[in-house]
């Protein structure tokens, strides 16, 4: 059956609503007939919250098979000459860890997941735009992790050439064997799949809000999809590129990047030569591979940071502060992370330092932009520390701290004398976990009562975040040291007099401490299903869209939708005497922004 | 349309404008390509979304095309517009569909016949073939498995 739907009725609300009578749409009055159930409803779906929540669920497990591979890395560095895992495993160890949290985690559990399920909601669509390919995107992620996870069986091991694939370390012949063959496949799977879901994520954006959600009405964190959405477009096509042609030079005999075997052809009288013009060039890799891969760190922070500007808040009873210095902020963020990919090539030697030092230098200033603004929105706010604002002030400092440092990275001199130390490591651990796990968790605590229509426990979710905010300071503060003293990253042993070796360990018991925090997660997960507490509609008193329909949402999402006249619609149905203040009015004799709106100007309504 | 052209063709503007400073300072012709290649990636969506926001407003687009009837903005263009504005059919949703699980087992099996030989293609193509099959007909008339 194709679904053909009317849009929903109005709800009377206080800016003017008007009560119109359900339309008959040949689809209201079977609401719960809607094709096989099982396990063949779960693989013929195209609903986009079973879609998100199979994205969400996927990369969690892969988050938590990351994690351990991480704990293996750290007890192998506990102490100076560890034995626990060969230099080949260490090798596969760190390659497979941070391939699974950049490629299967953190990006599709925000763009595939929370974004699958939320940004519908938050637009007032029935569905993203189209639901087959957005399926067909899923089952791509899907077999593409399963790709990567099989190089684990293959003869030779898996990929282990780090999770950027430098040539020639990653050519035929410096990693021969199966398992680079399949990571490379696992990418290009997972790669089209992300490429469908930005066209999805910009289509339905585009062409699916419902009537008066203008653009400057969408809220913040549907706002950042589109612009990751955006990013993931210019980005990942280069990458999957980038990859066919590595498989070339690695199986058909182009020298792309290859310089190994790059010679005349032999003739009679004249043997083969070394010939320059026929090699390819392994810089051209580092070229396009970080022209996926800068905009790929902030394919993974937008989301998150539109995660924290959803909560924020939420959690501090007011309306955000500055709406469209954050969408500029975020655009400015975007634009910029395109122009800066080589500031990972300084030490190449055959990039321009100036341009590229000066363009990642200015990312600061809309990420500043951003830090005021959060903070702007908390100020004089009646905050609650509720387990989801936790995350989210964990989040401001982690990623405060990574952002700081990654302005020092930005500047050359200091680029030369950090580089591929355990500096660097510390840096986008902080970036990435910062947004990636503490916004990523936020997020999944201030939403999974819209998905399962039960709470979290708030006791054990308070649990979960001071364990993993000490396990993460405890682990990375000490490798900024250790960098700064001079130990290099992707090493499995390292010298024992030189010192490094306690803050190795403080390193190693931090990661453990993490590991206990997410154990505490999974209790709460499973309470959670065992003795569920209903959650209601809005739990939290959101403000968006997605907080207006049921919990969990029905198929298609919505029967009625609420007057759109701000970019808080539910708050303004919600609250009638505390409506929103438009963008750019003023609230006469009312504190600007407080949440309490008592004498603020309505916005007038047709 | 208007703010979503503007915000494309922004996106054209700035990578255009980007590429050729970093031309004129590198003459690395691989940066530049990719930021001219994203520099169109902005345009073409954001002049055609121009295009049709013209249209809506029964404009030209510059000097080119026909004065059409204004149609006015759409629903969720307008800030004073209400629910039942966009009344009607807003698109055709297929309830449910084996075809994108058997396109993506279809590419798996293709992918990993790269990797551990060419006999993995017959079944990676044929799942390909069927399945680009089933859901071109699935699209014409309509229902789910």
């Amino acid at each position: 059956m194709t679904d053909v739907i009317n849009p929903p009725i109005t709800l009377p609300g206080s800016a003017g609503g008007v009560h119109v009578p359900a339309a008959h749409d040949g689809h209201a009055d079977h609401h719960e007939d809607h094709g096989p159930s099982g396990l063949l409803k779960w693989l013929t779906t195209t609903d986009h919250k079973v879609i998100g929540l199979s994205y969400m669920i996927t990369s969690l497990c892969l988050f938590y098979v990351a994690g351990i591979m991480a704990l293996g890395i750290r007890v192998q560095l506990a102490t100076p000459s560890g034995s626990f895992v060969s230099f080949q495993q260490y090798n596969e160890l760190f390659t497979m860890h941070g391939s699974l949290m950049l490629y299967l985690f953190a990006g599709p559990f925000a763009f595939g997941g929370l974004a699958n399920y939320i940004v519908p909601l938050q637009v007032g669509a029935p569905d993203m735009a189209f639901p087959r390919l957005n399926a067909l995107s899923y089952w791509l992620y899907l077999t593409g992790s399963i790709t990567m996870l099989l190089g684990f069986f293959v003869a030779g091991g898996a990929a282990d050439f780090g999770w950027v694939a430098y040539a020639p370390l990653s050519s035929a012949v410096y990693t021969p064997g199966a398992g680079a063959d399949v990571w490379i496949m696992a990418l290009a799977l997972t790669g089209f799949s992300a490429i469908f879901t930005g066209v999805n994520l910009v289509g339905t954006i585009f062409y699916l809000r419902a009537p008066g959600m203008t653009m400057f009405r969408m809220p913040i964190f549907t706002w950042n999809m589109l612009v990751t959405g955006i990013l993931i477009l210019i980005a990942f096509p280069v990458l999957t590129s980038a990859l066919i042609m590595l498989f070339c030079d690695r199986h058909f005999g182009t020298h792309i990047y290859d310089v190994i075997g790059c010679t005349t052809t032999a003739t009679a009288g004249h043997p083969a030569v070394p010939d320059p013009s026929a090699c390819g060039s392994p810089v051209l890799w580092q070229n396009l591979f970080w022209f996926f891969g800068h905009p790929e760190v902030y394919i993974l922070a937008l989301p998150y940071f539109g995660i924290a500007t959803e909560i924020i808040p939420v959690f501090s009873r007011k309306p955000v502060f500055g709406y469209k210095g954050m969408v500029f902020a975020t655009m400015s963020i975007a634009a910029l992370s395109t122009g800066v990919w080589a500031h990972h090539m300084f030490t190449t030697g055959v990039v321009l330092l100036p341009f590229f030092s000066l363009l990642s230098l200015l990312i600061a200033v809309p990420t500043g932009i951003k830090f005021f603004n959060w903070i702007g929105t908390m100020w004089r706010g009646q905050i609650q520390f509720q387990t989801p604002m936790l995350f989210c002030i964990g989040f401001l400092l982690a990623f405060l701290m990574g952002g700081v440092t990654g302005v020092m990275l930005a500047a050359p001199p200091i680029d030369f004398f950090t580089h591929d130390t355990y500096f660097v490591v510390a840096h986008f651990h902080q970036v990435l976990f910062g947004t990636a796990v503490f916004a990523g968790f936020a997020g999944l605590y201030f939403w999974y009562p819209k998905m399962f229509g039960r709470m979290l426990n708030d006791h054990l979710g308070k649990w979960h975040f001071w364990l993993m905010f000490v396990g993460f300071w405890l682990t990375f503060m000490p490798q900024y040291i250790v960098g700064l003293k001079g130990m290099p990253r992707r090493v499995a042993t390292y010298p024992g007099d030189l010192g490094w070796q306690i803050y190795n360990d403080l390193s190693t018991a931090g990661a453990f401490v993490i590991a206990i925090s997410f154990a505490v997660l999974l209790v709460n997960l499973w309470i959670s299903w065992r003795r569920p507490v209903p959650a209601g509609d809005n739990p939290w008193d959101g403000h968006a869209l997605e907080w207006f329909t049921t919990s969990p949402p029905p198929h298609h999402n919505y029967t009625h939708l609420p007057p759109i006249r701000s970019e808080r619609p539910t708050w303004d149905y919600n609250h009638p005497d505390h409506p929103s203040l438009h963008h750019g009015t003023k609230a006469p004799g009312g504190p600007p922004g407080d949440g309490s709106g008592g004498t603020r100007e309505k916005v007038p309504v047709a | 349309m208007r703010i979503e052209a503007i915000f494309l063709i922004g996106v054209g503007i700035f990578f255009g404008a980007v590429g050729l400073i970093y031309w004129f300072l590198s003459y690395e012709d691989g940066g530049f390509m990719m930021l001219i290649g994203t520099c169109a990636l902005g345009l073409l969506p954001g002049l055609y979304y121009f295009y049709w926001h013209r249209r809506f407003r029964g404009s030209k687009f510059f000097f080119w095309g026909t004065l059409d009837r204004a149609v006015g903005d759409r629903p969720e263009d307008r800030h004073d517009a209400n629910i039942r504005d966009g009344a009607g059919i807003i698109n055709s949703f297929p309830g449910s569909s084996i075809w994108p699980f058997i396109l993506g087992m279809g590419a798996f099996l293709t992918v990993l016949a790269l990797v551990f030989g060419v006999w993995l293609l017959i079944p990676g193509v044929l799942l390909l073939v069927t399945a680009l099959i089933g859901v071109t007909a699935e699209s014409r008339r309509g229902g789910h498995v």
